[in-house]
C-alpha cells in the first residue's frame, strides 16, 4: 500500500514536472549540425527573445518522429523543421496542423515557398555542378549541356533512389521550356519521356547519389566530372578546396520549412512564433551563417545582405529568376507512381 | 512367467522414468524455446503478417502483385543472388588455396597470417567498404600509382559498379570462409595423407582423392554461411555499386521511405527469406546440413 502510493506519488512528480515544461517552453525541432546552429542564431533565439517566450531545441530524425509522437497520442514538438515534399506526404497524412496564414504573413514570400501545411524557412537550388580543372572556361550553362557528352566529354553523377529533382532536367534537356516542365510531367506519357531522357545519358552515369554529402564528395575526389546536387554542398566543397563550380540557369528552386505537428501542445504559440521568423528582419541573418537563402522576398531589402552574399544565394531576385520552383502539387499527386519508374529505370 | 511379468513391470517403470526424463529437460529448455519464439518466431511471424497488409491497412496481396508486375523486382532477386554467387566462388577460390597455405605453416607463422585474416574482420565494415572507395576510385590509390608507374596511361573504372561491389564483398565475407576451411583442414590426421603417398599416389594425387574430400564439409560450411551472409547485405553495395547495383535490402529500404508502410517492405523480406530457406532445403538435400554445423564430425 505504502509502496503503491509512492510510486503514485513519483508518476505524479514526473507528469506534473513535464506538464509544467510543456507550459513554460516552445520546443522546436531541426535536423542539427551546422544549419540548426544557424537557424539557431538568425532565427529562433532573437524570435524566441523578442516574443519573450522560453525555447527549447531538439534535434530529430525527420517525419519518421512526427509519426511515431501523433500515433502515440505524445507529441512534444511544437515546430519541425523538414524538406518541402515530406512535409507535404506528412500533411497529406494528417501529421500536421494546417497553418494559419492570417497569422503568418507570407505576401511577399517567393511563389510555391509555402503550402497548407508548411510555411518557408530556407531556399537551396537543386543544380548542375562541374569540374572546374577539367572544363577550364568551356562551361555547361543548360541541362542540354549537362546530357551534351560530346562537347563536355567526360563522366556524370545523378540523382539516385529518389525522384526529387531528377525528371524536371531530364524535360529541359530534352527541349521542355522551364515554364511548360510540369505541364509535360504532368502524365504518365511525361513521366516516361523524362525517364526516357535518363536512360539515353546512363551509360555515363558512373554514380546515382544518394546523400549531398556523397555528390560533395564525388566532386572532392573528382570521381565525376559533372553532378547534380545542392547548392549549398558545393560551396562547402569549394571553401575545402575542390575544384567545382555550378550555375543557377535552369535549376530547381526548393525549400526547407517549418511544420507544426498534430497536438501540439502549444499550437496557438507556435504559429505566433513561426509568424515572427517568417519577417524579413529574422531571415535577412540566416546567410551570415549558411549559404541558404531567405524565402521572403523582402530579406534583399534590408541592407543586410549585402549584393556580393545576394549573388551566391539561391533565392536572391537575380539568381531565383533564372530557376524553375520545385511544385509540391507535382510531388503529391506523382511522386510514387515516378519514383518507381525512376528506380526500376535505375535496375536496368 | 514371473521373469517376463516382472521384465513388463521393469519395461513400464524405464518407460515412465523415459518420460520423466523427457519432461524434465523439455522443461529445462523452455527458457531457450521461450527465448527463440520472442526473439525469432514472433517477429518473423509479424513480418509475415505485414506483408498481407496494404495501403488502406486492411488485407491485400498488393505488396506480392507489385513485385509480379514490376520487372525491377525481378531484377532486383537476380542482382542479388548473382553477387552472392559471385562472392562465393570468389571467396573459394582465394580462401581456399589461402586455408590451405595456412594450414602447412608451421605454428608461429600460421599465427601471423592468421593475424591478416582476423584483423579486417574486427575491422568495422564501414570503415573497410569506405577503404576500398578511397582505393579503387578514378584518382584512388591504385589508378594513381599505377599511372605514375607506366602501367596503365587511363584511369581503370574498378568502383561504382559490379567490380567494385565484388571486391569490397569478397573482402568482407573471406574470413567466414578461410576459418572454417582452416579447421577442417587442421582436423586432418596428417597420417591419412602420408598413407596416400606410401600407397603410391602422387603429392597431386593425395591431395585430391584423401585431403581435399575431407576439408568439404569445412568448405561447404563456409560457402553457405558467405552466400547466405551475401543475401542481405547493404552497406557494401550501396556505397560501392554507385547506385546500379540494387541489391534486396536497399530495395527494402526505399520501399519504406517511398509506401510509408511496412507492409511493402515486409513483403520483399518474405520473398528473401522464403527463397534462402528453399536454398538451404535444397543444399540439405545433397549434404548432411547437421554434419556441417558439426564442423565435419
Amino acid at each position: 500500500m505504502i509502496k503503491t502510493t509512492a510510486w503514485t506519488l513519483v508518476a505524479v512528480a514526473l507528469f506534473s514536472s513535464t506538464a509544467m515544461a510543456q507550459q513554460k517552453a516552445l520546443t522546436v525541432a531541426s535536423w542539427g549540425g551546422s544549419y540548426q546552429a544557424a537557424q539557431s542564431k538568425a532565427l529562433f533565439e532573437p524570435a524566441a527573445k523578442n516574443l519573450g517566450i522560453a525555447l527549447k531545441q531538439e534535434t530529430y530524425g525527420g517525419m519518421s518522429d512526427v509519426r511515431l509522437q501523433v500515433n502515440s497520442g505524445k507529441v512534444t514538438f511544437d515546430i519541425v523543421a523538414s524538406g518541402s515534399g515530406s512535409a507535404a506526404r506528412a500533411g497529406d497524412e494528417g501529421l500536421l496542423e494546417p497553418l494559419d496564414y492570417s497569422v503568418i504573413d507570407v505576401s511577399h514570400f517567393y511563389p510555391n515557398m509555402t503550402s497548407k501545411y508548411c510555411v518557408g524557412g530556407d531556399v537551396f537550388s537543386n543544380v548542375f555542378a562541374w569540374n572546374t580543372a577539367k572544363y577550364g572556361t568551356n562551361e555547361p550553362r543548360s541541362w542540354a549541356d549537362f546530357w551534351d557528352v560530346k562537347t563536355f566529354p567526360g563522366t556524370r553523377a545523378y540523382r539516385g533512389g529518389s525522384v526529387a529533382g531528377a525528371l524536371e532536367p531530364a524535360l529541359m534537356a530534352d527541349g521542355v521550356p522551364p515554364d511548360k516542365v510540369y505541364e509535360v510531367l504532368d502524365s504518365k506519357e511525361g513521366i516516361q519521356r523524362a525517364i526516357d531522357k535518363i536512360r539515353q545519358l546512363k551509360p555515363h552515369i558512373r554514380v546515382f547519389w544518394t546523400s549531398g554529402a556523397q555528390h560533395a564528395q564525388l566532386m572532392k575526389d573528382g570521381e565525376v566530372d559533372m553532378t547534380t546536387g545542392w547548392s549549398g554542398r558545393f560551396d562547402n566543397a569549394r571553401a575545402d578546396g575542390a575544384k567545382v563550380a555550378y550555375s543557377f540557369n535552369q535549376a530547381l528552386l526548393d525549400y526547407d520549412c517549418f511544420a507544426i505537428p498534430k497536438g501540439a501542445p502549444h499550437k496557438a504559440e507556435a504559429m505566433r512564433f513561426l509568424a515572427e521568423i517568417s519577417k524579413p528582419e529574422y531571415q535577412d541573418d540566416l546567410p551570415k551563417y549558411i549559404t541558404y537563402g531567405p524565402t521572403n522576398k523582402l530579406a534583399y531589402e534590408t541592407g543586410v545582405i549585402t549584393k556580393e552574399v545576394a549573388a551566391g544565394l539561391p533565392s536572391s531576385p537575380d539568381n531565383a529568376a533564372r530557376q524553375l520552383s520545385l511544385s509540391l502539387a507535382w510531388y503529391s499527386k506523382w511522386e510514387t507512381y515516378a519514383t518507381e519508374k525512376y528506380q526500376e529505370m535505375q535496375t536496368e | 512367467m514371473a521373469g517376463t511379468a516382472i521384465a513388463e513391470l521393469n519395461a513400464d517403470g524405464l518407460r515412465r522414468d523415459a518420460r520423466i526424463e523427457r519432461l524434465k529437460l523439455f522443461g529445462l529448455s523452455s527458457p531457450a524455446l521461450l527465448l527463440v519464439l520472442v526473439i525469432l518466431v514472433l517477429p518473423v511471424g509479424w513480418l509475415f503478417y505485414l506483408s498481407f497488409v496494404g495501403a488502406d491497412g486492411g488485407f491485400s496481396l498488393e505488396n506480392y502483385a507489385r513485385m509480379i508486375e514490376q520487372k525491377s523486382y525481378e531484377r532486383i532477386f537476380t542482382t542479388t543472388f548473382e553477387v552472392s554467387l559471385l562472392t562465393t566462388g570468389l571467396a573459394i577460390l582465394i580462401g581456399y588455396p589461402f586455408a590451405y597455405f595456412l594450414s602447412q605453416l608451421p605454428g608461429r607463422l600460421a599465427n601471423l597470417f592468421m593475424i591478416a585474416v582476423l584483423l579486417p574482420f574486427w575491422t568495422s565494415l564501414l570503415v573497410r567498404t569506405y577503404a576500398w572507395l578511397v582505393l579503387l576510385q578514378r584518382e584512388g590509390l591504385i589508378n594513381k600509382s599505377a599511372m605514375a608507374f607506366g602501367l596503365w596511361d587511363e584511369p581503370v573504372r574498378m568502383v561504382h559498379d559490379m567490380t567494385g561491389t565484388l571486391v569490397g564483398m569478397v573482402h568482407i565475407m573471406l574470413p567466414f570462409l578461410i576459418l572454417p576451411v582452416y579447421g577442417a583442414m587442421k582436423s586432418i590426421d596428417v597420417d591419412l595423407v602420408k598413407a596416400a603417398a606410401n600407397l603410391g599416389a602422387s603429392p597431386t594425387r593425395a591431395f585430391w582423392t584423401v585431403f581435399c574430400p575431407l576439408t568439404l564439409p569445412g568448405l561447404f560450411a563456409g560457402a553457405l554461411m558467405v552466400f547466405i551472409l551475401c543475401l542481405g547485405f547493404f552497406v557494401t553495395p550501396a556505397v560501392l555499386g554507385g547506385g546500379k547495383v540494387i541489391m534486396v535490402s536497399m530495395k527494402i529500404v526505399s520501399n519504406i521511405q517511398l509506401f510509408v508502410n511496412w507492409g511493402a517492405a515486409s513483403a520483399l523480406g518474405v520473398v528473401l527469406l522464403a527463397l534462402t530457406v528453399a536454398i538451404l532445403w535444397i543444399a540439405s538435400r545433397f549434404l548432411n546440413l547437421t554434419q556441417i554445423a558439426g564442423s565435419g564430425h
